[in-house]
């Protein structure tokens, strides 16, 4: 008896580590729809989805770098230079100031969606180099290519014709429509880009649950040494994930400047800080070889609907701030007494 | 010997349950001044778990422990510690980058002004060493030592803490004959200065030779004991596994075909290392290897896997030169290796069994996306086939025996079907049923045409299971002896082995 009931304790304790986050989250979503009872509108909860989409996506490119047992502090840098190439190639053939005054007709999108991949995985590949053949750590890495992500977008935008560095702008109307356009069904009006991010989480799921990738990924951040004694090509795998990483950041840095709709250079700022405390959220381990991409898109969407309705109570914006920070150390804190083997 | 006041140290009906299982019921050990006390059973029989909750790193369910007749209830290892009570462990846990004496005075170091007193750290360690007869500087970087030197430093450190408890956990599965020797020439003079040691081990002969009293335990229960005196080998292995083991090999059953395997002249890399190594290696043959500590057999090993990287020489399988350059074209090549070091090399301690099982197998299961009934029938086969005691294949590796941890890597390499299995001391820190297991395991291989390479310390074992042995001395190849001319039942054959280990050093 005595027992039984030490076993539905630990039990109780478990599922409350185990769930905490969404718990304390779901509880802060409560208490604002019940002060704003108006909260819970479709419209909110779709632009909350919209809003969480292109962080999201970047955050499902990182959260295979943390599997990793490593970090990624170029994520919005890098974004953010990705965006401007894609501006540059999206503006309207009309709009004089344009980047490309040669350029007479709207290319087809793929062009510049490849360009924009095309940048983020240069910057990828070079993180991902040096993490796997220079053995450098992850942190140090990304916090020189950031800088240089940084530099070389200031470079590329004030390239443009006028000699100014100011904000690219004016896009043409079929990139609108393909990355920030809706889809309607009835009278719902469903953002493409939460589309988007939803069928990248699921192929990322398949690629982190059913491929060799995702086994071998999931070896090299649980135990390196272990994985290359298992015949795992370490290098190799951190090369993919980087790789894979890369190509989710051009996807999110093309989406994202059509939702803003006027990149400068310091579009992207600060958006690791939100990719990466997603994942922790979403119980991705700091420590390596843990984490669902279940646990990412939620990790996100919370994250975004955290923000979203502090600014519809009207919490004084620094205040968000602190809170926004109390959410990440909680997060880690609760994440960090799952792994401790204590019994 | 002094039994009228009361034990240094009493555990009584210790229980302790996890979810699913009862780990320990009812457990007890009572240890005297002055004595070496064995506790002894298979793994998973409860020995650590009874450790754990002696050390606080478990919360016992039930029970009591009692120090000088006082009862006692330590928080953690550190208060145990505060207390007279120090362990030192299988795998050692040390900061590899600092140095010797910043590691026996850690989180004490001595202070003079608020400033570390390096010099009395210094004084302080060299006379524990000296009072010891340890030869080791003090300022000497921890990760550039020997095992067996680490494992005597950690000992030191207990007693710098005035230990009057000792717990050494297989304290001599890395080391030499000669090393095992200054060991319990340590402990003898620990004990004669009123320490109680717990000492735990597999070996039969080393427990005869050093305790006064065992104490043996089965599935987490007290069965027996007894004065070493009363013992005897066959009698101990009787009550650990309540069956009568009459041999402690298994038949020979594999007979060697032709050459699998030829390493011409290979040379390691990056020193320490071995050099000039060649040998050949038949299907179905087992070879083993030995030598001493520092021996380089663990470097050959790693090498022929492409872990550690080669200098010059050849590989060739089945006449063909193959490129083992890397531990992923071994694999390839259809070599597989057991690395000593389990945890640090082996397995995958967040991950389950699952994954632990296929996870060097991965290639086989489709190219793009993986066939998962496939994955789970093969955990299932590894579990079956090679008798992992777990309660389902979803369990952590972590929450593992060592036994079971080692038994699921090696049904790991099964699973890729190799030709040739390098195998790192494959029993070690393994109890003897498991022993038994895994010698059984190595000959059915062998008789189905694999080729073994085995490194062991342990001389028995590779008498016992081995068609020649391939003796290591200082980084050089001093000989190969074969079975029915050298050894196997032949006298004198562990001297001839010796003799040709101490060859070069």
């Amino acid at each position: 008896m005595q027992h039984a009931k030490t076993l539905n304790k630990q039990r109780v304790v478990d599922f409350f580590l185990h769930y905490a986050m969404y718990i304390i989250l779901l509880a802060i979503l409560v208490t604002v729809s019940i002060i704003k009872p108006n909260f819970l509108a479709l419209g909110n909860i779709l632009n909350i989805l919209k809003q969480a989409s292109t962080k999201g996506i970047l955050a499902l490119g990182c959260a295979g770098l943390i599997v990793l047992a490593g970090t990624d502090l170029s994520i919005g840098r890098v974004m953010g230079f990705s965006a401007a190439v894609t501006a540059a190639l999206v503006q309207s053939v009309t709009y004089r100031s344009r980047y490309f005054p040669e350029m007479v007709a709207d290319l087809p999108l793929i062009v510049p969606l490849l360009a924009s991949i095309a940048v983020a995985v240069a910057f990828s590949l070079i993180n991902g180099f040096g993490v796997s053949k220079l053995k450098m750590h992850a942190f140090i890495i990304t916090l020189g290519t950031q800088l240089i992500a940084f530099g070389a977008n200031c470079l590329f935008i004030e390239a443009q014709p006028s000699g100014t560095a100011q904000a690219l702008s004016t896009f043409n109307q079929t990139f609108k429509d393909v990355a920030a356009g809706d889809l309607i069904l009835g009278t719902v009006k469903i953002p493409l880009v939460v589309l988007y991010f939803l069928g990248l989480a699921a192929i990322m799921w398949v690629v982190w649950n059913k491929t060799r990738l995702g086994k071998n990924m999931f070896a090299v951040g649980g135990n390196e040494e272990a994985a290359r004694v298992s015949g795992v090509n370490v290098v190799k795998t951190i090369m993919l994930v980087y790789l894979i990483a890369g190509v989710l950041y051009g996807i999110a840095g093309f989406l994202e400047a059509a939702r803003i709709q006027s990149v400068g250079a310091n579009t992207g700022l600060g958006y690791e800080t939100d990719a990466i405390s997603a994942c922790v959220i979403g119980g991705v381990s700091f420590s390596g070889g843990v984490g669902t991409i279940q646990g990412v898109v939620i990790g996100a969407v919370i994250l975004q609907a955290i923000n979203f309705s502090l600014n519809f109570i009207g919490v004084n914006p620094y205040y968000q701030y602190i809170i926004r920070g109390l959410i990440i150390v909680l997060a880690v804190a609760i994440d960090v007494r799952k792994y401790i083997v204590k019994k | 010997m002094k039994t009228t006041q009361a034990p240094l140290l009493e555990m009584t009906d210790i229980d302790k349950a996890f979810p699913g299982v009862q780990a320990l019921s009812k457990a007890q050990l009572t240890l005297r001044a002055g004595t070496v006390h064995s506790l002894m059973g298979e793994n998973g029989a409860g020995k650590s778990t009874l450790m754990k909750c002696l050390f606080g790193i478990y919360n016992k369910d039930a029970g009591e422990i009692r120090m000088d007749g006082k009862k006692v209830d330590f928080r953690d290892p550190r208060d145990a510690l505060d207390n007279g009570v120090a362990m030192v462990h299988q795998e050692l846990n040390q900061v590899l980058r600092r140095n010797v004496m910043e590691n026996i005075w850690l989180g004490r170091v001595p202070l003079k002004r608020g400033l570390v007193d390096t010099d009395k750290m210094y004084r302080e360690t060299k006379a524990i060493f000296d009072e010891l007869q340890m030869d080791i500087d003090p300022r000497a970087i921890i990760g550039s030592l020997s095992v067996s030197n680490r494992q005597m430093i950690e000992i030191a450190k207990a007693v710098s803490f005035n230990a009057r408890i000792l717990v050494l956990d297989e304290p001599t599965s890395s080391l030499t004959e000669k090393e095992v020797t200054h060991l319990f020439q340590i402990i003898r003079h620990l004990t004669q200065r009123g320490v109680g040691i717990i000492y735990i081990s597999h070996k039969m002969d080393e427990i005869l030779r050093i305790s006064d009293d065992v104490t043996i335990m089965r599935d987490g229960m007290w069965i027996a004991t007894r004065q070493a005196k009363e013992l005897t080998t066959a009698e101990i292995i009787r009550l650990m596994v309540n069956r009568e083991m009459t041999q402690r090999f298994p038949p020979k059953t594999n007979t060697p075909g032709g050459v699998a395997l030829e390493v011409k002249n290979l040379c390691g890399k990056h020193e320490p290392t071995f050099k000039d190594v060649s040998f050949t290696l038949r299907k179905g043959e087992i070879l083993g290897v030995s030598g001493l500590v520092g021996s380089r057999r663990t470097e050959l090993l790693n090498t022929l896997f492409g872990f550690y990287a080669k200098e010059s020489g050849d590989i060739l399988l089945n006449g063909q030169p193959v490129d083992n350059s890397q531990p992923d074209k071994a694999t390839r090549n259809g070599f597989s290796l057991l690395t000593e070091e389990r945890r640090a090399t082996g397995i995958f301690p967040q991950a389950n069994i699952t994954f632990n099982s296929i996870i060097a197998n991965v290639r086989s299961y489709g190219k793009l996306l993986l066939d998962s009934k496939k994955m789970n029938s093969d955990t299932d086969w590894v579990i079956d086939a090679i008798n992992v005691k777990t309660p389902s294949k979803r369990t952590l590796i972590r929450s593992l025996s060592g036994g079971n941890q080692q038994k699921v890597i090696i049904g790991r390499w099964l699973l890729t079907a190799p030709e040739v299995l390098l195998l790192d001391e494959p029993t070690r820190g393994i109890d003897v049923g498991a022993k038994y297991e895994i010698y059984s395991l190595i000959l059915k291989l062998a008789g189905e045409g694999k080729s073994v390479i085995m490194v062991s310390s342990e001389m028995p074992e590779l008498i016992g299971i081995c068609d020649r042995i391939l003796v290591m001395s200082n980084g050089r190849m001093a000989g190969i002896v074969e079975r029915g001319k050298d050894f196997g039942d032949i006298p004198g054959e562990q001297e001839t082995i010796l003799t040709l280990a101490a060859m070069y050093v």
